[in-house]
């Protein structure tokens, strides 16, 4: 793409799919992600009556046709709007994607779940695409025109990307190609002028999916302990992620990680359209960086972001 | 635990064929054992499981070993192992099916459990949970957002469509199934408790004989 050409003809309007964490747990996500495809004159609408994605970890593992069956019928809510979905979280990016291409390419389970779907009035047609914001950012958008659009670059900052796993993998339906070392998202992090530091076993899981938090927490949280510590070693002040489900492991993580190894971490979680929003020049206070004045106790985020935000502002000076 | 000659004497198919069922894990069979899956597997970097023997076990047809086995549940379903198999075996895929005939035997984790029935009830596998605690829908408030967002929480009728489709394919069943398979093994636990610490009692006096005599 040529330096800073303006985003031509992609497409300007979505059903934006919420997912769990994000809307009930982690709202900044949601206010945030908002907030900047208004920036990028991108219209999320709401997908009414969306459900849980179902998680591919824990649902999938119970009963695949449940799994396909309510996948496929979130799928229908975007089919019936005549939009595609952009997906905030990789968790659920993974089941409607995987939901979608299985329904596109398998006549058998199509068929068979398209007959569960009759009893609710509804039909899987096969007419719309399940997108990653980060797919948009990157594939449509482009990195030049995101950083055309960051006025207070914010230099000075060192970021620790992690990707998650279900962004990626497995490869051969997702939009970025067989590679285990990728670096769009590290460039879509450098466009807000932020740096993103290598650190060892940067593309290795969170802990989080797979039911194993749910079912195994302490084993779950070793991994995010080994990755805390990796990412502490390459001297990070952040951590950029473009998960809800991730973010929630890093950042609640970090907490019952002391209580469970007593390590002790404080490194700010932001999610990457908080990180974009805030070099874009939105108010830190709604991008949920900083604690609005009727932020209820005992909320998140467990890790306070405001030494990200002091040293934000002690670089511009 | 490791598979010896004497222990596949009698090979059984039946997860290979339940597994194969599914015609684009036929390649499950191809597996030839290099344990590329373990080598770049996190879990396995801390816990016991290992990608490769779980592979193996359901080939030969350890079935309750395997299908009962807390490691099957270990994987974080990161998909290295799939992405760096040499003869593209599904490894992850296949965990998965596994889970699936382990959950429709009754083999469920009771966290799971618990998830499973949040979905039931409201959706969600996380719910907003705004009626017992409001901290989150306040939380969504001075973000300016939506007290409730617009998904299964703001539509009844959505939620009646999830639970339809749940009651349909008898995920409910399944579920409440796998509840009486906990509350019995962990009857049958209990049960066997004061058995279990008398069978180690005998084990350690005799160990203990056996250390004075030497």
């Amino acid at each position: 793409m040529t330096a800073s050409a303006p985003a031509k003809d992609i497409v300007r309007d979505y059903d934006l799919y919420l997912g769990c964490v994000a809307p009930n747990r982690y709202p900044q996500i949601e206010a945030a992600t908002q907030l900047v495809f208004q920036k990028l004159g991108i219209t999320l609408h709401d997908m009414k009556g969306a459900s849980c994605c179902p998680a591919p970890g824990v649902f999938r593992g119970f009963d695949i046709p449940t799994w396909l069956a309510i996948a496929a019928r979130n799928i229908t809510i975007a089919e019936q709007d005549k939009r595609d979905a952009v997906i905030m979280c990789n968790g659920c990016y993974g089941t409607l994607l995987e939901a979608n291409h299985i329904m596109k390419t398998e006549p058998e389970r199509r068929k068979a779940t398209n007959d569960v779907l009759a009893k609710v009035n509804r039909e899987f047609r096969g007419t719309v695409r399940m997108r990653h914001i980060i797919e948009v950012l990157y594939n449509d958008v482009g990195v030049p025109a995101v950083a055309d659009l960051c006025v207070n670059p914010l230099r000075g900052i060192k970021a620790a990307v992690h990707y998650g796993c279900h962004l990626l993998k497995p490869s051969e339906t997702r939009p970025w190609g067989k590679d285990e070392r990728p670096t769009f998202f590290d460039e879509l992090v450098e466009a807000t002028g932020a740096e993103s530091v290598d650190y060892k076993d940067k593309y290795m899981c969170c802990g989080a999916g797979g039911g194993v938090r749910t079912a195994v927490k302490e084993v779950s949280l070793d991994f995010t302990r080994e990755k805390l510590v990796n990412i502490k070693e390459a001297g990070a002040d952040i951590i950029v992620d473009c998960c809800p489900f991730c973010h929630l492991q890093f950042d609640l993580g970090q907490v019952e990680v002391k209580q469970i190894f007593q390590q002790e971490f404080t490194i700010p979680v932001i999610y990457y359209t908080q990180l974009l929003g805030l070099a874009m020049g939105l108010s830190p206070y709604e991008l949920g960086l900083l604690p609005a004045a009727d932020k209820p106790a005992g909320t998140s985020p467990f890790i306070s972001t405001k030494p990200f935000m002091d040293k934000v502002l002690s670089n511009m000076k | 635990m490791s598979i010896k000659r004497e222990t596949i004497k009698k090979i059984s198919h039946e997860i290979v064929d339940q597994v194969v069922e599914d015609e684009l894990l036929e390649r499950f069979k191809s597996c030839y054992g290099c344990g590329t899956c373990s080598g770049g597997c996190p879990s396995g970097r801390r816990t016991a499981m290992r990608t490769r023997e779980i592979i193996r076990q359901a080939i030969v047809g350890l079935t309750d070993e395997l299908l009962t086995s807390d490691l099957l549940w270990l994987c974080s379903t990161c998909y290295t192992c799939y992405e760096r198999c040499p003869r593209d075996v599904p490894t992850t895929d296949i965990i998965i099916k596994l889970r699936n005939i382990a959950a429709h035997k009754g083999f469920l984790r009771g966290p799971h459990i618990a998830v499973c029935k949040f979905l039931i009830n409201t959706g969600h596998g996380v719910p907003l949970d705004h009626e017992k605690n409001p901290n989150w829908m306040n939380l969504r408030k001075s973000l300016k957002l939506a007290p409730i967002p617009p998904t299964v929480h703001s539509f009844p009728e959505a939620l009646k469509e999830v639970q339809t489709i749940i009651k349909e394919l008898k995920f409910d069943e399944l579920i409440g199934y796998g509840e009486e398979v906990q509350k019995e093994m962990a009857k049958k636990d209990k049960e066997m408790a004061p058995k279990k610490i008398q069978v180690l009692e005998e084990q350690l006096k005799k160990l203990k004989s056996e250390v004075e005599k030497k």
